[in-house]
């Protein structure tokens, strides 16, 4: 018996609650509805939650803690040795009981005959293997007697756990059913308990949002700290050389171990932000003022959009732009002036980049240029200053901390950015100050690392999250600093 | 402003109105315009390139060279022992029944070398063989007739077609050699080859020609991921944002949740790729690929967005009305469900379709799942190996042949024109269901 199968009874027998309730206010309203204390549908409501709820959290409960409790069960059955093995055969013998034991419901009674005599010693276990792998069940390898023996004795306990869980969810659910039919009066305040419901329901919600956050740092942190235990810290935030050496048969006798060092990725992913931030910055600010200083409506109305769109192309499309017509373009202009431009260098990603954020900076300067007060500008103009003047003078001066904190959250931006930097910058670990040769940022070591076939407990991989952890508290630190500008150098016009 | 002898005297002062000083100021006033106008232009002038660049590239993407030719399902080979037996059908050679069909057409002797059979079967694409088979599959009464199929050609032949092979190039040199060259005009010249409307970009998976691959496993994908974010998100999300604004005590938790929420808004998406991989594949065990795993990042993704356009949404229902509904007698639980929400659901819907536009075009995490996936048949369940739109445009993009380069190009066209219709959707409900209080 499945738990879908029990949560399935439960919800008929709600439902069924929910028409008996339904029925009860009827006939307790006696034709006149203004009796009762709240609207029909809340009575039913009323029955269907207190017949489904308890019960449904009772299956909740047993769900999450029956493997558990069925695994220390188990354990008793399996031999003293067991426990000599290290983690991962234990893990493996442990795997092979759980796979038989749900796979023996599937087999006929004579092939669950041949498997229950391999395990009294009378046939040999490659017999029961073979019976499990003509059902469709297939084991890496014969299992031992005492593991056909556990997977029989599991699979009683699991289906003594299901009919017990599915005759306590059955009580709940019935008790709950004559518990309500039986107090529906017309003063019942139905409804309130329904919002009550409603309501934690409400706060749950807002909870997975909360538990999103909570949940990101735990996990990224936990692996982190895997990470550390096997690679020093020092190596990786200190390190100069990036070199994850992947695992290979001959890694423990070389002794060599990778490096991991931070360093080099930080500052290809600060080279690129910065190129990126010198393009978005100047031309964003510009559009930005003249669109809200100078642009007619018409002028506006295109531009407005034409930079929004630039916002909504999805950065994959830009990465593919820069490698397939951006960085050859780059190349051959530096070759026809004798530079030698890589075809995916710093300048390809941090330009390309660069045109990506420029809505970022030039929608939140336009808002923050547009709030300043317009008798700020008519001082000014009264005192004789050019437009530009005024600008320059007065409006930058005024809007300079909410567009500080724009260009710091287009730098947040820019130093997470994955697909451009993945496809228009090179994978080559570099610590230069060229910007004319590849370097790579710190997003594409993390796609890297974890596009491969490695187990999850390697360094290599493990890396990845320690990278990911970094990354997010850097931009988390520009955001909320940005915040924190804004907030405290915010002017209060009235 | 009072000039005084003093100050005169004491240092040159400008004078009010020195025109030469005028001049440099409004010189500076037209240097400053020009500033604005040539950044403008340099952002409009990237737009259209980006555009032009995706376009022209992409465009020859849409149509594929087929031959269109006459081919004799020989009994001999398909079904020898008469016995129609469909597990037999998979073991003839197709392509060779494919590759004298064309011969035929060129004029060609029955018998032939092994170097002109195997130049032949160069014009052809490897896929021609499952084309055949599937024919005869789905209908076994061909078998001994000579009915006309199009054929897949070869991704050189295809790329040919398309000018991107340069003719003058020596033969050693080239993909295609001298007769083979000479075969594909005259097949172009008799019509027997042509360029068609590539419907196989639609209909095909993956593949490791460029010709048979297509993009139906990644639109499935991501339309399984768009409907699994739109059920998760936007309940959870509408459901989050109606407790925090309406219900919630003005308290320090609560305004610990708010910044928590902006803040999530702006996490890079790279880092909810692992969150992903280590909760979901590593902690709960699902399967790596499915398009299930992939919608729950996504979903966590635009949960933010979703919050926070439900709560300017249900800001923007003037107090009035909630105080109207709490005159008559509703609780606050009905104003919310009964006035509330359905007043602020074009604010909803409207939010809703732009976070589904981020989540579309997303790429990041989905690479860190595992969605990098060579799925060859459609997936029928989200816990099937699936990939995505952008995952394939990124898969393809890192392929090195030429035939790839232009599906990249017309798979990113495809992406573009869905993010344009959804916007367009999304511009056109807030202006209809716009209310002005």
């Amino acid at each position: 018996m499945s738990f879908s199968a029990i949560l399935l009874g439960i919800a008929i027998i709600a439902a069924v609650a929910f028409f008996v309730g339904l029925a009860r206010a009827r006939s307790a309203q006696n034709g006149s509805p203004a009796k009762l204390h709240s609207r029909l549908g809340y009575y039913g409501w009323y029955s269907a939650i207190l017949a489904g709820l308890p019960a449904m959290l009772l299956v909740a409960v047993w769900s999450a803690a029956e493997p558990a409790v069925l695994s220390n069960l188990i354990k008793g059955e399996l031999p003293a040795k067991i426990d000599t093995l290290n983690i991962a055969q234990r893990g493996l013998i442990l795997d092979q009981v759980e796979t038989i034991s749900k796979g023996l419901p599937k087999l006929d009674a004579d092939a669950l005959a041949a498997v229950k005599k391999t395990r009294l010693g009378f046939a040999p276990v490659e017999e029961a293997q073979q019976v499990l792998k003509d059902k469709g069940i297939v084991l890496g390898s014969a299992p031992p007697p005492y593991a056909i023996n556990a997977a029989i004795d599991l699979m009683h306990y699991r289906g003594w756990s299901r009919y017990l869980l599915a005759g306590i969810a059955a009580l709940l659910a019935l008790g709950g059913l004559f518990y309500s039919a039986s107090s529906i009066r017309p003063r019942l305040r139905a409804r309130n308990l329904v919002e009550r419901v409603m309501l934690g329901l409400l706060i749950a919600a807002s909870t997975v949002a909360i538990l999103t956050t909570v949940g990101i740092l735990f996990s990224v942190l936990f692996e982190t700290i895997h990470f550390f235990q096997k690679v020093a810290p020092s190596n990786y935030f200190f390190g100069t050389v990036w070199d994850p050496r992947f695992s290979s048969v001959g890694r423990q006798l070389s002794g060599a171990e990778g490096q991991f060092g931070l360093l080099p990725l930080l500052w290809g992913t600060l080279f690129i932000s910065s190129v990126a931030l010198l393009v978005a910055v100047p031309i964003g600010l510009f559009a930005a003022i003249y669109m809200s200083e100078y642009a007619t409506r018409h002028i506006r109305d295109i531009a407005k959009p034409a930079l929004e769109v630039l916002a909504g192309i999805p950065t994959i499309v830009y990465g593919f732009f820069a490698l397939i017509t951006f960085g050859p373009l780059l190349r051959d202009l530096g070759a026809s002036v004798g530079l030698d431009i890589a075809a995916s260098s710093v300048l390809t990603a941090g330009v390309v980049m660069g045109v990506m954020i420029i809505p970022f900076v030039s929608s939140l300067s336009d808002d923050i240029i547009s709030a300043v007060p317009q008798s700020l500008r008519e001082g000014s103009y009264g005192l004789g200053a050019t437009r530009s003047e005024t600008i320059k003078r007065v409006i930058l001066p005024a809007a300079l901390p909410g567009i500080v904190g724009a260009v710091l959250l287009a730098a947040s931006r820019a130093i997470g950015e994955t697909m451009i930097v993945v496809l228009a910058a090179g994978i080559a670990a570099n610590l230069t100050l060229n910007p004319f040769e590849p370097v790579t940022t710190i997003t594409v070591k993390i796609v890297s690392q974890l596009t491969g076939d490695l187990e999850f407990d390697s360094p290599q991989t493990l890396v990845a999250f320690a990278l990911g952890l970094t990354l997010f508290v850097i931009t988390l630190a520009l955001n909320v600093y940005a915040l924190y500008i804004v907030r405290k150098y915010r002017e209060q016009y009235e | 402003m009072t000039l005084d002898a003093h100050a005169e005297t004491a240092h040159h002062v400008p004078r009010l109105n020195d025109p030469a000083r005028l001049r440099t100021r409004y010189a500076s006033e037209a240097r400053f315009r020009m500033y604005g106008i040539i950044a403008l232009s340099i952002a409009i002038a990237f737009l259209i390139g980006l555009f032009a660049s995706i376009i022209s590239n992409g465009w020859s993407a849409f149509v594929q060279s087929e031959y269109e030719v006459p081919i004799y399902l020989d009994p001999a080979k398909i079904d020898p022992d008469g016995k129609r037996n469909v597990s037999r059908y998979g073991l003839a050679d197709y392509t060779a029944m494919a590759r004298d069909g064309v011969a035929k057409a060129l004029g060609l002797p029955e018998n032939l070398d092994r170097k002109t059979k195997r130049d032949l079967k160069g014009l052809l694409s490897r896929a021609v063989d499952v084309q055949i088979r599937d024919a005869v599959v789905a209908d076994p009464n061909l078998i001994g007739k000579t009915i006309p199929i199009r054929l897949l050609a070869h991704g050189d032949v295809d790329a040919l077609l398309k000018g991107a092979i340069d003719r003058s190039i020596p033969e050693d040199r080239r993909q295609l050699n001298d007769q083979q060259l000479q075969w594909v005009d005259k097949l172009v010249t008799d019509g027997v080859l042509n360029k068609r409307f590539n419907a196989g970009l639609f209909k095909f998976g993956a593949s490791s020609q460029p010709e048979s691959s297509g993009l139906v496993v990644a639109l499935i994908g991501s339309l399984f991921m768009m409907l699994t974010v739109m059920l998760l998100a936007v309940p959870i999300g509408v459901a989050a944002a109606a407790y925090l604004e309406e219900f919630a005590p003005k308290n320090f938790w609560t305004d610990l949740i708010e910044v928590n929420i902006n803040n999530l808004a702006a996490v890079p998406s790279i880092v909810f790729g692992l969150l992903g991989l280590a909760v979901f594949i590593n902690f709960a065990g699902l399967p790596r690929s499915a398009s299930l795993v992939g919608g729950l990042v996504l979903a966590l993704m635009t949960l933010p967005t979703v919050i926070i356009a439900t709560r300017a949404a249900i800001r923007a229902v003037p107090p009035s009305i909630r105080e109207a509904a709490l005159g008559v007698g509703a609780s606050k639980m009905q104003t919310l469900f009964h006035h509330t929400l359905p007043l602020a659901f074009p604010g909803i819907m409207t939010g809703t379709i732009i976070g589904l536009v981020q989540a579309l075009g997303e790429t990041a995490p989905l690479l860190l799942i595992g969605m990098v996936a060579f799925v060859v048949d459609m997936p029928s369940t989200v816990m099937e190996p699936a990939t995505a739109l952008p995952v394939q445009i990124y898969m393809w993009a890192t392929s090195a042949e030429r035939g790839f380069v232009e599906r990249t190009a017309g798979a990113t066209i495809v992406l573009l024109a869905f993010l344009f219709v959804m916007n367009a959707a999304a511009v056109l409900l807030r202006r209809k269901f716009e209310r002005k209080w």
